[in-house]
């Protein structure tokens, strides 16, 4: 067990940090920066004001597109997928699964699509095998018996957090390059046209930190134009596209499964690990710290990918969550879903910044190409004449992500085969050393105060049917018994723990599902009191 | 081979449909009324019960405890007159816990009788919990915390979910003499130990006397010791007294988490003790059919051997919520399956939940439910008693919230004495009168018939 315990702070962190390039914003992109800069032998800090993945880059389907998606609606970005894909499959293979991909249309749909997209696909340099309807069925029994074509793609399918926590890991082992999480950037210090400081807080604790760096590098997502307005930059201009997603409890298919049409509601089915998240919803949204599924967006959802798996009509969904996309102001007269998905780095000259840039936009299958021309342009600025390197070395990641892997946990156990070493998740058999493992070294975070929330994202734990109502318990009471916590902490992160889980659960009560919440909180309020912790 | 399955048929005067508290608290005010019963349905969800019995722990909406649930009632009669809680006499409700912890008692497992302030209880999390009722088992800890007497919560090497360090760091400033200690289960040596496992494990003497050594080995100078319910699943008084004899330490326990030997206990010993006066059980099978006639209603289920066919004069519905489905969740509405009753419920969808999970005021799909009249029968879409025969218990009931108020066996209780008054009314009340004594010899289904 480790000797980091909630309630007995660090000595007094410094309340200046150095570095050469700070990094704000903690998806894939912002860390994949700090992993490029690092082999370029930059030293950096990322921060993120929540922690890793907490804006889209957590938020999707985890599909690693094979660019045939864009085929119809932006080549270029066909282009660039197809490429990205190719090169992680080959680079980060412990990320990926390569589920390869349908595209399938049922009775009704556009034949006219249907009969481009082979030739369109070839334009992009994709692969595209047309397939029967029954070759189709055979692969993927639940397909709908209204289907009438099918093409087989190499979309796959990748974990974000995987990825993020073995870019930070690699960056910090390379140079000690930092991840500061829940760390709010408040303001910038600009002196005579460059950005001197930035001006943070704990956004937990609210104790005070300046970070001084040479180059300010803004990967804020869709938080990307509010970080550049507080540098008083006025051009980056950004869309919002509010995306609902669910997950079903259970995996349906081998393979990614898309509508073979126009993009719309409910045209992807993605698999992961043992369960399949179902999207996407499209909507036009203006505030971007308010986001909730809507019943009409998951019910579109269902409704559009039952046409595809009729399955899907009445299975158990587990969460449903709703993230912002960045889309990049486009012509101003095409819809979101045409809207371009390439990317966009300002440099921010014309703002009278000297060493400040943005990237945004893109998506999760070229976070490595944005990372990659984002670091040309800030190694440039620094004089560091250095190729990047991440197209060709292969990302570590063992350790990392060992326990974000669905299986990973239970084959570590099963290794072990220690008796005393008990499992605390039983849904996704998380057992207790890999808690100790995870408390005593978080991966991706330098010094972390390790809650039930922060083990959640670095592990399964709480991924399963129960939503953590058990294994959250579990883990607290042996974080007790280690002595990790010794006061009332460890009931208020539980209670955090599992309000942060409702919130994917809360738009999907219905069948089991009901069931299900009736016994936790039964269990969690009717029996601890955890609605009652700040009373009694 | 095709075989024709003939139904096997019960006659009963009434047929109470659910099992948990709600459905087992029925049976026992009809038996010791003398009408003839049958229990039928779901187990429910008696085996998630922690062995507490609340009344009234908590006020929905305000975040403070209710130590006197007797004014805490009458505090809900002025606001929530629609409250199942509030609309029983206090001298019914007192009857009601009385009569149903006698039974329990009677069966070994004995529990205080309902005073006129709730206890201050404990939890596993070393959290505080308002109850009315607790077994004899668990008494000595809310005594032992009232005293701030010295006491040693002791756990188990390779039992998770209950760990005395998290009791003791949660409770021990305000409670300095509490102490945690860990201990090996007797002749479970190495790898996880089950509550379920330990506590027939218990009802040996021999481990009896081989634990009470390792309890005084570590008790020090503390004079009560806390374990995990664990203590027997039959008889656990005899687990428990013959422990203080051995160790001549008072012993109480503490909840843990579900499904839980408490829970297992009440559930055993009802099965066992019900049949035994006579009522006819058919556990663990869900009713799939209720259906009315101007005799009397009848009720399809089956087991594992064929079809079954209950006849009943009156009929109580106790099947509770959506853990054990007498109420279930659908996306466009809530429903209740057996007879499509109309379920009060929010709006839509939408409003089911508030947005924090753990908000004070408790969420509105927690007080959908069914509407009853003050004879507790179900009311149809007309506003009416949907049968003069049946009646209503437990927390199917709309317009409360067991979880946040902690009242879970207080309606249970509650509306079960009412419901069995009501049917006992009408059954003596309509042609033919109750007979003078339970007609059935028949007492428990058994295979084959």
């Amino acid at each position: 067990m480790s000797t980091i315990s909630p309630e007995q702070p660090a000595p007094a962190a410094a309340t200046t940090l150095e570095t050469e390039v700070l990094i704000i914003g903690g998806g894939v992109t912002g860390t994949g920066i700090m992993r490029d800069l690092a082999l370029r032998g930059i030293h950096s800090i990322l921060i993120d004001k929540i922690d890793l993945c907490a804006g889209a880059s957590g938020g999707n389907h985890g599909l690693l597109h094979s660019g045939a998606r864009y085929v119809s609606t932006d080549l270029e970005a066909a282009i660039e997928c197809r490429q990205e894909n190719e090169l992680l499959k080959r680079l980060a293979p412990h990320c990926i699964e390569a589920t390869g991909g349908l595209f399938v249309a049922v009775e009704g749909d556009d034949p006219a699509f249907a009969d481009e997209f082979p030739e369109l696909c070839r334009r992009a340099g994709i692969r595209c095998d047309e397939l029967t309807v029954a070759e189709a069925r055979k692969l993927e029994p639940h397909l709908s018996d209204r289907l009438v074509r099918a093409c087989r793609v190499p979309d796959a399918t990748v974990d974000p957090f995987h990825l993020a926590l073995a870019n930070v890991d690699h960056a910090r082992l390379t140079n000690g390059s930092l991840y500061r999480s829940h760390t709010e950037l408040l303001r910038f210090e600009i002196v005579d046209g460059e950005i001197r400081s930035a001006v943070c807080r704990d956004h937990r604790t609210l104790a005070p930190l300046t970070i001084r760096a040479r180059q300010v590098v803004n990967a804020g997502g869709a938080w990307a134009m509010n970080i550049a307005r507080l540098a008083g930059c006025a051009d980056v201009d950004l869309l919002y596209a509010k995306g609902t997603l669910l997950v079903n409890h259970d995996r349906m298919t081998r393979h990614v499964v898309n509508r073979l049409r126009p993009p719309g509601d409910g045209d992807i089915l993605v698999p992961g690990g043992t369960v399949s998240i179902l999207g996407t919803t499209s909507t036009r949204i203006q505030d971007l710290d308010h986001v909730a599924p809507t019943v009409d967006e998951i019910d579109r959802n269902i409704r559009e990918g039952a046409a595809m798996i009729p399955a899907l009509a009445g299975a158990r969904y587990t969460r449903a969550f709703s993230r912002v996309r960045p889309l990049l102001q486009g012509t101003g007269n095409a819809s979101d879903r045409a809207a371009s998905r390439g990317f966009a780095l300002l440099d921010h000259r014309s703002q009278g910044l000297a060493n400040f840039c943005t990237i945004t936009g893109g998506k999760l299958t070229t976070f490595r190409l944005m990372a990659e021309k984002a670091a040309d342009l800030v190694a440039g600025r620094l004089g560091n004449r250095q190729a990047g390197t991440t197209a060709t070395v292969p990302l570590p990641g063992d350790d990392a992500g060992r326990w974000t892997e669905p299986g990973a946990a239970p084959k570590h156990w099963y290794k072990l085969n220690d008796p005393g070493d008990m499992i605390l998740c039983e849904c996704e058999m998380v057992p207790q050393s890999a808690i100790d493992e995870i408390v005593a070294t978080p991966p991706g975070a330098e010094r972390e105060v390790m809650s039930i929330e922060a083990i959640s994202l670095r592990s399964r734990v709480g991924k399963g049917p129960c939503q953590g109502s058990f294994c959250g318990i579990r883990v607290a009471s042996y974080l007790y018994d280690s002595g990790y916590y010794r006061d009332a902490a460890g009931l208020v992160h539980m209670r955090d723990f599992f309000d942060e889980r409702f919130k994917g659960q809360r738009p999907v009560i219905w069948g089991r599902q009901a069931a299900q919440m009736e016994l936790a909180e039964a269990l969690h309020c009717g029996l601890l009191g955890l609605d009652a912790l700040d009373a009694d | 081979m095709n075989m024709i399955e003939q139904p096997r048929n019960f006659t009963t005067e009434l047929a109470v449909i659910g099992s948990g508290i709600a459905g087992f608290a029925a049976s026992v005010f009809a038996v010791n009324r003398k009408i003839a019963t049958a229990l039928a349905g779901n187990s429910g969800a008696v085996a998630y019960t922690t062995g507490y019995l609340d009344l009234l722990g908590r006020l929905d909406g305000i975040a403070t405890a209710v130590t006197d649930p007797w004014e805490g009632l009458l505090h809900l009669r002025q606001t929530q007159p629609k409250h199942p809680l509030g609309r029983i006499a206090v001298a019914d409700l007192r009857a009601g816990f009385d009569e149903f912890t006698s039974f329990l008692g009677s069966g070994g497992i004995a529990y205080s009788r309902a005073g006129d302030r709730n206890v201050t209880a404990l939890t596993p999390a070393g959290t505080l919990k308002q109850t009315l009722c607790v077994p004899a088992t668990m008494a000595a800890g809310p005594r032992a915390f009232a005293a701030r007497a010295a006491c040693v919560i002791v756990d188990f090497e390779g039992l998770k979910g209950f760990s005395s360090r998290e009791v003791v760091a949660n409770l021990g400033g305000r409670w300095p003499g509490l102490a945690a200690q860990r201990i090996g289960f007797p002749d479970m040596a190495r790898g996880e130990v089950y509550p379920e496992v330990m506590a027939r494990a218990l009802e040996v003497p021999a481990t009896r006397e081989r634990l009470a050594t390792a309890l005084q080995g570590v008790a020090g100078p503390a004079r009560v010791i806390g374990l995990p319910a664990i203590l027997g699943v039959h008889r656990p008084d005899r687990v428990h007294a013959d422990l203080e004899r051995l160790t001549g330490l008072e012993i109480f326990e503490i909840p843990t988490m579900p499904p839980s030997v408490p829970g297992v206990r009440l559930r055993e010993l009802l099965e066992q003790a019900l049949p035994k006066r006579g009522v006819t059980l058919i556990p663990q099978q869900k009713v799939t059919g209720l259906g009315f006639d101007g005799d009397g209603a009848t009720l399809d289920l089956r087991d594992s051997y064929g079809p079954i066919r209950i006849r009943a004069r009156a009929v109580i519905l106790a099947t509770g919520r959506f853990l054990s489905g007498g109420l279930e969740a659908h996306p466009d509405r809530i429903a209740e399956p057996l007879l499509d009753l109309p379920v009060t419920q929010p709006a839509g969808r939408a409003d089911w939940y508030r947005e924090r999970y753990t908000d004070v005021r408790g969420h509105p799909l927690h007080r959908a439910g069914i509407e009853v009249d003050a004879e507790s029968r179900p009311l149809g879409r007309d506003g009416r008693p949907c049968s003069e025969r049946l009646f209503a218990a437990g927390v199917i009931v709309a317009h409360q919230d067991w979880i946040r108020s902690r009242s879970g066996a207080g309606i249970a209780i509650a509306t079960a004495y009412q419901a069995v008054g009501a049917a006992e009314r009408y059954l003596r009340g309509s042609s033919g009168g109750l007979a003078a004594t339970p007609s059935l010899n028949r007492q428990v289904v058994v295979p084959g018939e």
